[in-house]
């Protein structure tokens, strides 16, 4: 109990000083798992639409899979993009092991499947909603797309937070592929890990109080500007 | 002007799901002008007959045939369904969508949109989410939707279903003025009052086919066959 009440105090310190080491940590945070967030929307978001409205060949599998992958395990993506990213590995040449791009990359193979997931449930009820209708106005495969994403933003809103969410507090992938180095691959969630490992509770603590602050702020802030609460909007 | 699409020409036209036959054998041809009525019992084929028409519907057998190539037939047509499918946008944004869908200039969408607002007596209403409205204001937003593109062909399935007599007057006075400016229509109704209103010709459907068809005077005044004679006074048809 002390430790929580040390870190809240910490994290309350650290956040009105302006620690330069805090800033510096959680503006990389935000930028790899923002960057993760828009990459993996722009793949995620008309993936799940498109399984949604369009029937294949080994449609019901791709949909199997993609729920499978829901659950990869993020050390295995770590290690996966490692080896993919390391200089005997494929793309060693692109020199990108240790920076922010690979963790970028960790992040996106990770919340991918997640966002896609999400959104799939989501547009196939509105596809069903929407069916008859998108049909008969003879709409492109195109435009239903686009049409069941603007007006089913709501929920693919509510699937890319969830994608922000598991992104922001990763710490196996990146730690693995950042190597967690100090002013150049550190976030948060690697700090913690280092603050508990070093027996720095109450630094730890705090860094997970911003994390926090931050992830719900984030949602929020989102929240507030797609406007989605107010009185006869969705 | 009459429609150049028409004909339509339903030629040994049969539906089957899952072994059970819905509809046919069909021939029917459908001619250029006024607005034909679908009456029958439930169950009988007639909004899987009009799905066929408007071609959502796959056939097992049989051909269904426009005057015109069927790309061409399929962007001159508009259907309105029996519970009104809103899109969760707003009620002018419900009317843009089709617009926006053809390359229509922007300056040419908002006329026809504030047009067809204030025909269906919903300006004041633009703004508000489509599926706020009540039942009659749906519907007659789901006819406005479907005439804002100026149809050759209009498919209606029961379209005043569960509405009051003076939503069903509304609607009923647009599909007047959409008759005027020549609009082929094609519609199925529960509601005898109003096949007797609207009908320029009749079909009767039973068991999945056309079992009478005539213009309406006849139609309804001297039904030929004893299943027609039935339905009119209301008896259960098995």
């Amino acid at each position: 109990m002390n430790d929580i009440l040390e870190g809240l105090v910490a994290a309350f310190w650290l956040v009105v000083t302006f620690d330069p080491d805090l800033m510096q940590i959680s503006l990389r945070s935000l930028q790899v798992s923002l960057s993760a967030l828009v990459i993996a929307s722009a793949i995620a978001l008309p993936l799940g639409t498109f399984l949604a409205i369009r029937r294949f060949r080994y449609r019901r599998l791709t949909i199997s899979l993609l729920n499978a992958l829901m659950g990869l395990p993020p050390v295995v993506v770590g290690l996966i993009v490692y080896i993919l990213l390391s200089r005997s590995g494929p793309f060693g040449v692109l020199g990108l092991l240790f920076t922010p791009t690979a963790m970028i990359i960790a992040q996106v193979i990770i919340i991918t499947p997640l966002i896609a997931s999400i959104t799939h449930q989501a547009m196939r009820e509105l596809w069903a909603e929407y069916h008859d209708l998108l049909i008969s106005l003879n709409t492109s495969g195109w435009q239903r797309i686009k049409t069941l994403i603007w007006d089913g933003r709501r929920n693919l809103l509510t699937a890319s937070l969830a994608g922000f969410g598991r992104a922001i507090g990763e710490v196996g992938a990146i730690m693995i592929v950042g190597g967690n180095i100090d002013n150049a691959t550190r976030v948060l969630t690697t700090a913690i890990a280092l603050e508990t490992g070093k027996g720095d509770f109450a630094l730890a603590l705090a860094l997970g109080f911003v994390l926090i602050a931050l992830a719900i702020g984030i949602n929020i802030s989102i929240h507030w500007l797609s406007r989605t609460e107010r009185e006869g909007r969705w | 002007m009459v429609s150049v699409m028409l004909p339509l020409t339903l030629k040994d036209v049969s539906v089957r799901r899952r072994g059970k036959r819905l509809l046919g054998p069909v021939n029917l041809t459908l001619n250029p002008e006024g607005l034909t009525m679908i009456v029958g019992p439930n169950g009988s084929g007639k909004t899987t007959l009009l799905r066929v028409m408007h071609g959502v519907e796959r056939l097992s057998e049989g051909s269904a045939t426009w005057a015109v190539p069927e790309e061409e037939a399929r962007h001159r047509q508009s259907y309105v369904f029996q519970t009104p499918i809103m899109l969760r946008r707003t009620v002018a944004d419900n009317l843009r969508y089709p617009l926006q869908l053809t390359a229509k200039p922007r300056a040419e969408i908002e006329e026809l949109v504030h047009h067809w607002l204030k025909r269906i007596g919903l300006d004041a209403r633009m703004g508000l989410q489509a599926t706020r409205l009540s039942g009659g204001e749906k519907q007659k937003l789901a006819l406005a939707r479907a005439l804002i593109r100026k149809p050759d062909v209009l498919f209606l399935d029961e379209p005043c279903a569960n509405l009051d007599g003076a939503s069903t007057r509304d609607i009923e006075t647009i599909l007047r003025s959409a008759l005027l400016e020549k609009t082929r229509i094609i519609m199925t109704t529960h509601d005898l009052g109003q096949a007797r209103r609207l009908a320029g010709d009749a079909l009767f459907m039973l068991h999945g086919v056309v079992h009478e068809r005539g213009p309406a005077s006849d139609f309804f005044s001297a039904p030929q066959t004893a299943e027609l004679q039935a339905f009119f006074r209301g008896d259960i048809i098995a």
